[in-house]
């Protein structure tokens, strides 16, 4: 055993389901207490990713290795990985408690009693579900089964938690929460979180790294803010965050501007010093968005392109109404040359 | 107008059985002529040799139908699970097929068939004493056959409505493939295992047409019945007869509500 920094390593992962291919010569690195993402849209292989490193699912070819361990080819039951299904597949027929204690009572020799019951309690006590222990599972909230699914996990230790679009399937507010009790949960724990979704939002608030996958391929790993910044193509930029593309010189790149790096004003005269663009724009929408307001302009140059105001210029320049001729300008550093793929 | 009909029918449907259980409190020693009330033909019925004896074979008939059908049924059911394509519709179809034989040709053919290797195996046996023939073990053979379908549908339908993540969450859980059968898969097939048990039990307890051609010289408590409504229906007839029909109804209910149970924990999950 080699002490290699990685606690899951993918080398040239490929997966064929008949002519599909659902992963293809895939590398991937996941480190020792990190929080890391899967991103990409529906059917890009990242469950398949999952089960392989679950073990539910062999590579066609390539290596899975846990701890610097090659497990490729070892049944689910012998890796020391857990996972937190999307529907969380809790065990009906079980209590919480029983659900809960279900992997520490599949040991051998099997833990005593008042061990076991500790550890349930304590890890109830995490998910803050203390004293619901006895009762079923449908009987709880969806939220309630989430951390459910979480303490029966985590309650093993494994080097690695796999959760496949947890939240997924808890309304809008619920998520939000969840998310962020997720990453302090982790923070806790100190183990190793990968989280696969098809939400960027929810990648790029949580994560330590995303890597983001197209057609079962990874295209980028990385911080959330060197995704954003340092995107590698334009399906990167397209997929974090917003962004206006114009097209390029040539048919192989294209020019990304983030909708918030550009500036708006009454007039050309108006708009701040040291802008490389400035230009006549007609608005054409506006969409209020708290914080924010979008506005989808559009040049006679340029076409249509999207800006995002922050309440303060509102504020201070007033806020401007469909039809309205005003002024569009960006910075130098907010033009960014993208290989078009 | 519909439900005058309704009623018509129920009242067509019901009024002979509930004649047969009216008259079994009779306390006159005719079955149609109604005397007053008394249990007194229940007393003789349960001290009556024959018709102990016929309760006990049929008694030991369903419970070994019931069980052999029981394990038979529900292995055939996860078999079934895991074939795929031509060959799962076609034994698919033979599960459908089997449910609806007429049981007057199960009986007969069960009955061609056993005499066929009876014929075939007894000369040879014969050296060891041995000599099979029809009986208690012929009937039991011929209801497992049936009723094994009745129980494969059953699980089948479970098994289908069954989320797979629940198998695989237990494997995530450091089970292994029989620790996940024994501690997730058995438990959620349970009632429908135990409804299949209880179907398997009735049917077998109240069949008459397999067990008249394959029974040899045992007397299962329908063809007890049968015999004896040839010397002329008495009480005492009646009174087994509305012991049959209560073991039947009350089996069917609870098998009824097993089976409801088992379905409301799987939507829960
Ligand atoms: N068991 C399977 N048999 C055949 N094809 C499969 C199987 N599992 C996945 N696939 C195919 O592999 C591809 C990747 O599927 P996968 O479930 O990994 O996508 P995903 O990124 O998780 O999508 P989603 O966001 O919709 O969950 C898809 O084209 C899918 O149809
Ligand atoms: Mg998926």
């Amino acid at each position: 055993m080699n002490h290699s920094p990685s606690v899951i390593e993918f080398r040239k992962v490929t997966k064929r389901f008949g002519d599909v291919v659902a992963v293809a010569d895939n590398d991937l690195a996941v480190k020792a207490g990190e929080f890391l993402s899967i991103l990409g849209p529906s059917g890009c292989g990242k469950t398949t990713s999952l089960r392989m490193m679950a073990g539910f699912e062999q590579p066609s070819s390539g290596e899975v290795f846990i701890r610097g361990e090659n497990v490729t080819g070892v049944p689910a039951y012998r890796r020391p990985v857990n996972m937190v299904f999307q529907h969380y597949a809790l065990f009906p027929h079980l209590s919480v408690a029983d659900n809960v204690s279900y992997g520490l009572r599949q040991r051998n020799p099997k833990p005593a009693r008042a061990e076991i019951d500790r550890a349930v309690d304590e890890a109830l006590a995490m998910v803050r579900l203390e004293g619901y222990g006895k009762r079923r599972s449908y009987e709880l909230s969806g939220g309630q089964q989430q951390r459910v699914a979480l303490a029966r996990a985590l309650i093993n230790r494994p080097a690695v938690l796999l959760l496949d679009e947890p939240l997924a399937a808890l309304d809008r507010k619920l998520r939000r929460d969840m998310q962020i009790e997720l990453q302090n949960l982790q923070r806790d724990v100190g183990i190793t979180f990968l989280l696969v979704t098809h939400d960027q939002e929810e990648a790029l608030s949580m994560s330590d790294r995303v890597c983001v996958m197209r057609e079962g391929r990874i295209v980028q790993t990385g911080s959330p803010r060197e995704l954003y910044d340092q995107p590698v193509n334009r399906y990167v930029a397209d997929f974090v965050g917003k962004t206006n593309f114009f097209s390029g010189p040539t048919g192989a790149e294209v020019l990304s501007i983030r909708p918030e790096q550009i500036e708006i004003a009454a007039n050309v005269n108006a708009l701040p010093e040291g802008l490389m663009a400035r230009l006549p724009v007609k608005v054409l929408n506006r969409i209020f968005l708290g914080e924010h307001t979008e506005y989808v302009v559009a040049s006679d140059k340029l076409g249509e392109f999207m800006v995002m105001a922050p309440r303060k210029s509102e504020r201070e320049a007033g806020v401007y109404d469909i039809g309205d001729m005003i002024a569009a300008g960006w910075r130098a550093e907010a033009e960014r040359i993208l290989p078009n793929t | 107008m519909l439900r005058a009909y309704a009623i018509c029918v129920y009242i067509f449907l019901y009024l002979p059985i509930t004649m047969i259980v009216f008259f079994s409190f009779n306390a006159g020693k005719y079955a149609m002529a109604w005397e007053g009330f008394s249990v007194f033909w229940y007393g003789k019925a349960f001290s009556n040799p024959l018709i102990m004896g016929a309760l006990r074979t049929s008694v030991i008939i369903a419970l070994s139908t019931a069980i052999l059908s029981a394990i038979i049924g529900t292995l055939t059911a996860l078999g079934l699970e895991r074939l795929k394509g031509w060959l799962r519709i076609t034994f698919d179809a033979l599960i459908y097929i089997a449910i609806m034989v007429p049981g007057i040709v199960i009986g007969i053919s069960t009955l061609i068939a056993f005499v066929s290797v009876f014929d075939l195996v007894n000369p040879s046996l014969a050296g060891l004493g041995i000599k099979l023939q029809m009986g208690t073990w012929a009937v039991i053979a011929a209801h497992v056959l049936f009723n094994i379908a009745v129980v494969a549908l059953l699980v089948r339908a479970r098994l289908q409505g069954m989320d797979r993540s629940l198998v695989d969450a237990s494997e995530d859980l450091y089970a292994t493939p029989l620790g996940t059968f024994r501690q997730v898969v058995l438990p959620l097939l349970a009632p429908s295992i135990l409804a299949g048990f209880l179907l398997a039990f009735t049917f077998s307890f109240e069949d008459f047409i397999i067990a008249y051609f394959v029974s040899g010289p045992d007397t299962t408590l329908p063809i007890y019945i049968f015999s004896s409504i040839r010397r002329g229906v008495t009480p005492e007839i009646n009174a087994v007869g509305s012991v049959v029909l209560l073991t039947s109804f009350v089996l069917l209910i609870i098998a009824q509500a097993v089976l409801r149970r088992g379905e409301k924990t799987a939507r829960a999950s």
